[in-house]
């Protein structure tokens, strides 16, 4: 396969996912944000808080009807772009995204009626029940998203046919409750939480600034800050846990993540560093070019073990038989061993013999994980871009912990202070919106990125994983889709901007 | 049958009455179109469904793309 038309496949669906990510954190998030507003008014009775609830449930309809079904492309892509992946994958992708359509989009769909539609109409508990419901169901969507996505970092519960050429699901549980899977959901709704947290102390800060609609900005600011602080400090908890999975079944993710090359006991986690350009896999050069590291951090991250020995890419790469890792070339051996056998499968059967077919099968199931590994070139090719991989996440992480401090700020000068006198936090507030969308991203980057080059891990790489097409279709595709997109984003911002300048007073 | 009535009448006078959601809705409608018919029948018409109709010739095409070369 023509690596030209890979990477315009790849770039492609990466722009789809990146586009469709900026409007899913903000469903994620202020379905909850409206949820607790309307259940500040059902308790209080107040209107004041009828209204404020209204305005936000506004800006909610605004991002989900602009971002509903951006994800469908993706889904075509499968079938265009990725080929040989899609049927590879088997049930085990459709199930998860089936069950999405079906239960999480219906119930969704179906309460959001009564949420928009229902305002005096029904009771208030059920409209509260309804708008509780949506949020809920939103994130149910993701759920089953993420399951799937999970189950190509860590692909468990199934089992190659070598009859169908496809993966079969033994055990939906165990890709439901993968814990990839359920670490990855938490850490990216959470991602979500935070970000339509910092869309309403922004927005809400916007107000102040400009003096207007201060008790609706005021109150709206302290139920976002405070949400947004909860779920920051979730964010941590759930992050921790990811690396924590990470390290133990994509470890080649995690040493990119961090720069690592050379493995260490009691490794530290890189605070601020500036990779060498020069360093690769196969060379000596110092790894960066200025670096502050906080030592025993990243062990204990890793492996919740002071002095855990974390393998750096070299020991990845080409082996560490002190430590127990095995070599690519090993994994290559194997992988090839696995195709062979699937070949020799095939024409056993073709031959109907029974007794070779057998043989070939034990010996496929025998080197099945390593699959992949069969069609990888160089053992220095399963290395991922590490410059991306390092730069996405420590950008995250500073942004995540910046988050962490603007809520923990808002809600000390909200309560303690009269915010209105805090100009510099205001403007830091509103900046902070565009930030919350490049840190979710950037988590994306790191997530995807990072396990290059498998489109699903140690199976199946990209370059097989790719359908064998014309590249000049996929980049005339991929310029159709960025304007569509952007043309989306517009009129998202466009709209949005006008509704906030209208304000809690307009209608809606 | 009065329930459907009231169902019905609920979704009516709330589209009737809706403001902002008449554009957004406006939007949906045109997102669809593009990418349900456009880039579905016009961008995506070419894929693996639609050049290998039976299982069997769709496991055949992905393993020859999977095996050795």
């Amino acid at each position: 396969m023509e690596e030209h038309l890979v990477d315009w496949s790849r770039a492609q669906f990466a722009l789809t996912a990146l586009y469709h990510w900026l409007f899913v954190p903000l469903t994620l998030g202020l379905g909850f944000i409206v949820a607790i507003m309307e259940t500040i008014y059902v308790k209080t009775g107040s209107e004041f808080w009828k209204k404020t609830t209204k305005f936000w449930m506004g800006l909610f309809a605004i991002n989900f009807a602009i971002g509903v079904a951006t994800g469908i492309i993706m889904e075509f892509e499968f079938g265009t772009n990725w080929a040989n992946y899609s049927w590879f994958v088997g049930d085990i992708f459709g199930a998860p995204l089936a069950i999405e359509g079906i239960l999480a989009f219906f119930m969704e769909s179906t309460f959001f009626a009564v949420m928009f539609f229902g305002w005096n109409k029904v009771g208030k508990k059920f409209h509260l029940l309804s708008t509780w419901l949506v949020a809920i169901g939103s994130n149910l969507s993701a759920l089953w998203i993420l399951v799937a996505n999970g189950w190509m970092q860590y692909p468990v519960g199934m089992r190659f046919n070598p009859d169908t050429v496809r993966n079969e699901m033994l055990d939906f549980w165990q890709v439901l409750l993968s814990p990839v899977a359920v670490s990855k959901f938490l850490h990216t709704i959470g991602s979500g939480f935070v970000m339509a947290s910092l869309f309403v102390v922004g927005v809400s800060a916007w107000y102040l600034l400009k003096n207007r609609d201060i008790k609706f900005a005021k109150n709206s600011m302290l139920v976002g800050a405070t949400f947004g602080l909860v779920t920051s400090l979730f964010l941590v908890l759930s992050g921790d846990e990811a690396a924590h999975q990470m390290a133990h079944k994509q470890p080649v993710k995690l040493a990119a993540m961090e720069g690592l090359y050379e493995g260490e006991h009691g490794a530290g986690l890189v605070v601020f560093g500036v990779l060498n350009p020069n360093k690769t896999v196969a060379n000596d050069e110092h790894e960066f070019l200025f670096d502050i590291e906080v030592p025993y951090i990243l062990s204990i991250l890793g492996y919740h073990e002071l002095n855990a020995y974390v393998p750096g890419l070299k020991d990845l790469v080409y082996g560490n038989k002190e430590q127990g890792i095995m070599s690519v070339e090993e994994k290559m051996a194997k992988g090839k061993i696995a195709i062979a056998s699937l070949e020799a499968y095939k024409e056993a059967k073709k031959a109907e013999d029974a007794q070779k077919a057998h043989n070939a099968r034990v010996l496929l199931e025998e080197n099945m994980p390593y699959f992949g590994y069969g069609h990888i070139k160089a053992p220095e090719d399963v290395v991922p871009p590490v410059e991306t991989t390092f730069y996405a996440f420590h950008i995250m992480v500073y942004l995540g912990g910046w988050f962490l401090t603007l809520f923990a700020l808002v809600l000390f000068l909200l309560t303690k202070k009269d915010i209105l006198e805090y100009r510099l936090v205001l403007w830091a507030a509103l900046w902070s919106i565009p930030l919350g969308y490049i840190a979710g991203e950037a988590g994306w980057i790191v997530a995807e990125v990072g396990r290059q080059p498998w489109a699903i891990q140690d199976l199946m790489p990209v370059g097989i994983a790719a359908t064998h097409i014309s590249s000049t279709s996929v980049m005339i595709s991929f310029a159709l889709f960025a304007v569509l997109f952007t043309t989306l984003l517009i009129a998202e911002i466009k709209i949005m901007t006008t509704q906030i300048k209208i304000g809690p007073e307009g209608g809606h | 049958m009065v329930s459907i009535k009231k169902i019905y009448m609920f979704y009516i006078d709330g589209f009737k009455n809706m403001k902002l959601g008449k554009t957004l809705w406006k939007i949906i409608f045109i997102k669809l179109f593009i990418i349900l018919v456009i880039l579905k029948y016009f961008v995506h018409d070419t894929n693996f469904k639609t050049e290998y109709k039976t299982d069997i010739e769709k496991s055949n095409f992905v393993y020859e793309n999977l095996k050795g070369k």
